[in-house]
């Protein structure tokens, strides 16, 4: 045990090793049900995907067309200003946002974007085409489609997007999707425009380009109803093959993004932003549950460390730093950019500002993500009393804490910064451990690919919702939806039972629903009579496999697979040879299927011939010692005559011929015994 | 239940509403054909069908339900919304200039009106300083709202309301006047008072937004705070419009009121100076001067105030095959004076020369202009604006064609005596007639041009 008392017995890895354990924090490979139960784990998802369209949702630019972020035409120069809700409120998002003073610029490219983008001209009417995507994916989702489709403006100040704010608009409320186990509820879905891209975010300068800016989006939002990272998952892939189902969304990178929101039992929801591979999702909420309930075991600490919570304050000083003689690089370097230095004092702070949140990280990292992201200063920004690789040395906390009267138990910062932020940041530090009194802050966070995240921003609450004065509501009439009810594509979970129906290995789903191939798969079965496990693995072993190793032509579509197996039934030669051909069909999708045949070496040869070979290829495996051991002599045999038997006989008759004559060969071989 | 209880919806949708009971601001479950839907009931815009009821639901986004689809609605509670400006008094400095903001309408300060689904102006000191506090760190500000119009809306009588309301301030000894304005026709308001209010020692500014202040990248407040900044601390005792100077939140031009036109219908930066440079560049602490003449500001309250104008005048814009009964119809319906935009240096075709020989003869004063703004009426390069200047139009030199029918409503407002016209209009007030062209007053580049481009990428749009 430590002895709070003295400050110099206090041992921050010591605490930060303890405090880990007493929030019970896990690995998540070794974690189950129970320990997410335990927590109270809760997530719900807004899953974010692009609609193929040939022009953006608001304007006439072309979609899906994306600039190097260095080549652009132009820059536009904006700052953002809250205003109030339709409601009358202004939204502590934007609130904050004003508070960092950021000067936003806009990289335009012509070709990509025009004077709608930069919000110097009033929307043209919403994309028709858009929308009958989103409503197609809608009916999908099994929601209540809305008479009359209101485009809202939702309030963004991070810059974002020029106008401060996103159009967006809601088809369909209260829907369903099936997932292994359990049905999972959706709040609603939305069509939006897309944001711009980030470039650089440094100090007061926030640099976007505009390229993506306008695209058609959907927004899924589910009810938090995934209670383990696995099935929030598997909800993130459902979606997301239910998108793709409808074979009219973009599909590269990027073009599917998931916010997911997770709390735990006493905490708050919290948004993990942009999660773009649905892999990342188990790590980032594991790790997100166990950081609500390590700020949770703060708050108990705090409550019975500080009596009157509502008189706790902090205390600065500023101070010169040559009083301290820091030798550290970035203080030097900060020393030499004119910055200026503040001393904090926290009150019963000891032990808080080492406590473990995630892995690697601990609770004064929530203070150092905030003066980032809201009072604009880089990182390294502080030092402090807990570093668990100290930079202070007890000499020199010793004099912060003498030079702020530090009681013990208190901990103290050391921060620093451009003058006119300073502020700010001395405000930051004390809303943020103000709030650690309160248990977990409501907060949109970043995600790292080591499965941690930081803070990005206050979460936003309805109050950022604006009707868009500039748009006209869009009826939509029964026999518009009726029409397209008529022609929606089979349900992501009947697609499931219809792959396990067909015997094809469960191994290949993730692969043929990802790549929206239940149609052709089914096209295959039905007009080539081809057998489905063959041709459910042709796709989802062979052909995943090939495009692991070598790069497509953009050309290249599934339909070829199709035209491929068709060719080969009419010419009666064994599907087998597909899986030999395919690398050269995707590598050039032109060619034509005869050159193909020569060029792997096919020739027609009689069964019967190749049959024939099979003793003599027998006799020589024993010749050279291979035996049946382990069906040794059977494979040897079998690779000898794949390649000539390849496309003339089925390897599964090949196959069955071997045996048959290496058994007999066998029982001939005992009788002479 | 009262009429605001129905706020928008007429016909069908009214009906509906009555027949379940349930109102505006009501929390009701509509349960319909396509599912169910809960959400606060929301006024409708007057302008949007009868056949749909708008909800806010939960997650704050809006919603319209089909009446058609409703099979029963119920309400279950009531919360009115209250879109206010948080109002904050201004605070005084002793030692900050004294400005006065006049409110006409438009889209500098505003609020949601349900009713258009527009915005409708908001405005007082307090909800000025709610929005934009940084306002007190230029100046003291008092309000007084004369009219809440939109810009379209603005005319002779606002004019001469604005005029007089100025000249009172100016007596009582304020340092600079802001006038907040719709911008379509800021350019003429901008043009009637400078030739209304004349010899005034302070500056006079018109301000607008192209985009409204209910948006985060509205140019309202800074703009308001570039006005401040001109009005309070600038030494250009004119009438000017401050407005972007280019789209990006950067800076402002002070125009004078004469020689400035809105060239885009959305851009930022939509108001120009035709045929010369700017006044001054200004920012939210500074102003730059680009023009090295101008009217200084001056330490005594002496003004003159001008308020005519008469309504009968028009501004015809030619093209090819207009017909003479374009004229004939404003001379018989009692016109008293025409400015014309003509084509090329100031030409109309010759079917209309008997109409304007007839206009002439009935007194009625006709003005020419040119419709391609920049450059001057030359009546003397080709034989027909010599022959058009024999049947009594007057060349309006460089004049703007709007700025010469302010002014000429202006003089006749003053005088029925044609040549005293004639004298008032071409007798320049504020450079709306300049007796020399510079170079750079006319400066229209084209994109794709390699150094254009290199221009545009390197500075701020």
């Amino acid at each position: 045990m430590n002895d709070d008392n003295d400050p110099n017995n206090f041992n921050p890895r010591d605490n930060y090793e303890s405090s880990k354990q007493a929030v019970g924090y896990i690995p998540r490979k070794k974690a189950y049900q129970a320990d997410y139960d335990r927590v109270g784990f809760k997530s719900g998802l807004e899953v974010h995907q692009q609609l193929k369209t040939k022009k953006k949702l608001f304007c006439n630019c072309p979609a899906g067309l994306y600039n190097p972020k260095d080549e652009y035409d132009a820059e536009v120069i904006r700052h953002m200003r809250p205003t109030l809700s339709e409601l009358g409120e202004y939204d502590g998002t934007a609130l904050m946002e004003f508070k960092t003073r950021k000067q936003i610029i806009y990289r335009i490219k012509n070709e990509t974007a025009c004077t709608y983008d930069i919000d110097d001209t009033p929307p043209f009417p919403l994309n028709q085409e858009a929308l009958d995507i989103a409503l197609e994916i809608s009916l999908l989702c099994k929601l209540n489609i809305v008479g009359e489709v209101h485009i809202i403006r939702k309030q963004y100040l991070d810059g974002s997007i020029p106008t401060g704010f996103q159009r967006t608009a809601i088809l369909g409320i209260e829907g369903e999707i099936q997932l292994r186990n359990k049905k999972v509820k959706l709040i609603q879905l939305s069509i939006e425009e897309d944001s711009c891209r980030e470039i650089s975010d440094v100090g007061h300068v926030r640099i976007y380009q505009t390229d993506r800016l306008g695209m058609p989006l959907i927004e899924t939002v589910t009810y938090p109803d995934f209670t383990s990272p696995d099935e929030v998952r598997e909800g993130a892939e459902y979606i997301r093959f239910l998108n793709r189902s409808t074979g009219r969304v973009n599909i590269g990178i990027g073009s599917g993004r998931e916010d997911v929101n997770v709390s735990c039992r006493g905490g708050s929801r919290v948004e993990i932003k942009g999660v773009s591979h649905n892999k990342w999702i188990p790590e980032l909420t594991h790790n997100e549950v166990f950081r609500q309930w390590a700020l949770l075991k703060i708050r108990d600490m705090l409550e019975k460390k500080v009596k009157n919570k509502s008189l706790w304050k902090i205390k600065s000083k500023p101070i010169e730093p040559s009083g301290l003689d820091l030798t550290w690089a970035p203080v030097q370097e900060a020393k030499n950019k004119k910055f200026k230095f503040v001393v904090i004092n926290l009150p019963h702070f000891q032990g808080i500002l080492s406590h473990f949140t995630q892995p690697g990280k601990m609770f004064a990292d929530e203070l150092s993500d905030r003066l980032k992201v809201i009072a604009c200063i880089e990182k390294p920004n502080m030092l402090h009393s807990e570093e668990l690789e100290p930079r202070l040395s007890v000499e020199q906390r010793e004099k912060i804490g003498r030079m702020l009267n530090s009681l013990k138990g208190d901990a103290q910062i050391l921060l620093w910064g451009p003058e006119e932020d300073i502020p700010t940041a001395i405000e930051t530090i004390e809303e943020r451990c103000g709030l650690a009194f309160e248990g977990v802050p409501r907060e949109s966070r970043k995600s790292f690919l080591d499965g941690t995240t930081i803070f990005e921003r206050v979460l936003p609450g309805p109050d950022r919702m604006y009707p868009d004065t500039d748009s006209c509501p869009i009826p939509l009439d029964d026999e518009y939806i009726e029409a397209m009810k008529n022609k929606l594509p089979k349900d992501v979970c009947d697609r499931y039972s219809q792959l396990r129906k067909w015997g094809i290995p469960s191994d290949t789903y993730y692969y043929i629903l990802r790549n929206n191939l239940v149609p052709i798969l089914e096209k295959i079965i039905d007009d080539l009579a081809i057998d489905p496990r063959f041709t459910g693995t042709l796709f989802g072993h062979v052909l995943k496999h090939i495009e692991g190793r070598n790069s497509a032509s953009p050309e290249f579509c599934y339909e070829r697979v199709y035209k491929l197996l068709k060719f080969l039934k009419e010419k009666g030669i064994n599907r087998e040879l597909a899986k030999s051909m395919l690398p050269l069909i995707y590598e050039n999708p032109r060619i034509d299927f005869d050159s193909v045949l020569s060029a792997v070496g096919y020739i027609k040869i009689p069964e019967k011939k190749i049959l024939r070979k099979i003793s003599s290829i027998q006799r020589e495996a024993v010749k050279l010692g291979i035996t049946q051991e382990k069906g040794a002599q059977e494979r040897w045999i079998m690779g000898q005559l794949r390649e000539v038997a390849l496309g003339s006989v089925s390897m599964e008759a090949l196959n069955i011929n071997v045996k048959k004559h290496i058994l007999e060969e066998y029982s001939r071989e005992k009788d002479h015994d | 239940m009262t009429d605001d209880s129905f706020q928008g919806y007429q016909g069908r949708a009214l009906a509906a509403l009555k027949k379940h009971s349930v109102r505006v601001w009501g929390k009701v479950r509509a349960d319909t054909t396509r599912g169910v839907f809960e959400g606060t009931i929301l006024p409708r815009s007057e302008s949007d069908d009868d056949q749909h009821i708008v909800l806010k639901i939960a997650t704050g986004y809006n919603i319209g339900v089909n009446i058609d689809t409703i099979k029963d609605m119920q309400e279950s509670g009531y919360k009115k919304a209250n879109y206010q400006i948080p109002e904050k008094e201004f605070p005084y400095s002793d030692d900050k200039p004294n400005i006065k903001l006049f409110g006409t309408g438009g889209t500098i300060a505003s609020r949601l009106d349900y009713r258009t689904g527009a915005v409708i102006p908001a405005f007082s000191p307090g909800e000025l300083y709610g929005a934009v506090p940084e306002l007190a760190d230029i100046c003291n500000i008092t309000t007084e709202k004369l009219f809440g119009v939109f810009s379209e809306n603005m005319g002779p009588k606002e004019y001469k309301i604005l005029a007089e309301a100025i000249g009172k301030e100016i007596k009582n000894g304020i340092d600079g006047v802001i006038i907040g304005h719709g911008t379509d026709t800021l350019h003429h308001t901008a043009a009637a008072l400078t030739f209304m209010i004349q010899d005034q020692p302070i500056p006079i500014i018109l301000v607008g937004s192209q985009r409204s202040s209910d948006r985060p990248s509205s140019d309202a407040a800074l703009n308001l705070m570039h006005a401040s900044y001109a009005a309070g601390h600038s030494d250009i005792a004119e009438t000017m419009i401050c407005m972007f100077g280019p789209t990006s939140d950067e800076y402002g031009f002070l125009h004078r009121g004469t020689r400035v036109r809105k060239m885009h219908s959305s851009y930022r930066s939509a108001f120009r100076t035709i045929g010369d440079i700017p006044l001054a560049k200004v920012t939210r602490d500074s102003v730059e001067l680009i023009k090295s003449s101008y009217k200084p500001r001056r330490k005594d309250k002496k003004v003159t105030i001008l308020p005519y104008f008469e309504e009968k005048v028009s501004i015809v814009y030619y093209y090819p095959n207009m017909r003479p009964d374009i004229i004939d119809s404003l001379v018989d319906n009692g016109y008293r004076g025409i400015v014309i935009a003509g084509t090329g240096l100031g030409h109309v075709n010759k079917p209309l020369y008997p109409a304007l020989e007839r206009a002439s003869e009935k007194g009625v004063a006709v003005y020419m202009t040119v419709q391609t703004l920049w450059g001057y009426v030359h009546m003397y390069v080709y034989e027909t604006g010599r022959d058009m200047m024999d049947l009594g139009v007057i060349p309006a030199e460089n004049m703007l064609p709007e700025v010469a029918y302010i002014k000429l409503g202006w003089a006749l407002g003053q005088t029925d005596d044609l040549d005293k016209v004639k004298e008032i209009m071409l007798l320049p007030i504020n450079d709306e007639i300049t007796e020399r062209e510079p170079y750079n007053g006319y400066l229209i580049y084209q994109g794709g041009v390699p150094e254009v481009e290199e221009f545009i990428k390197k500075f701020h749009k």
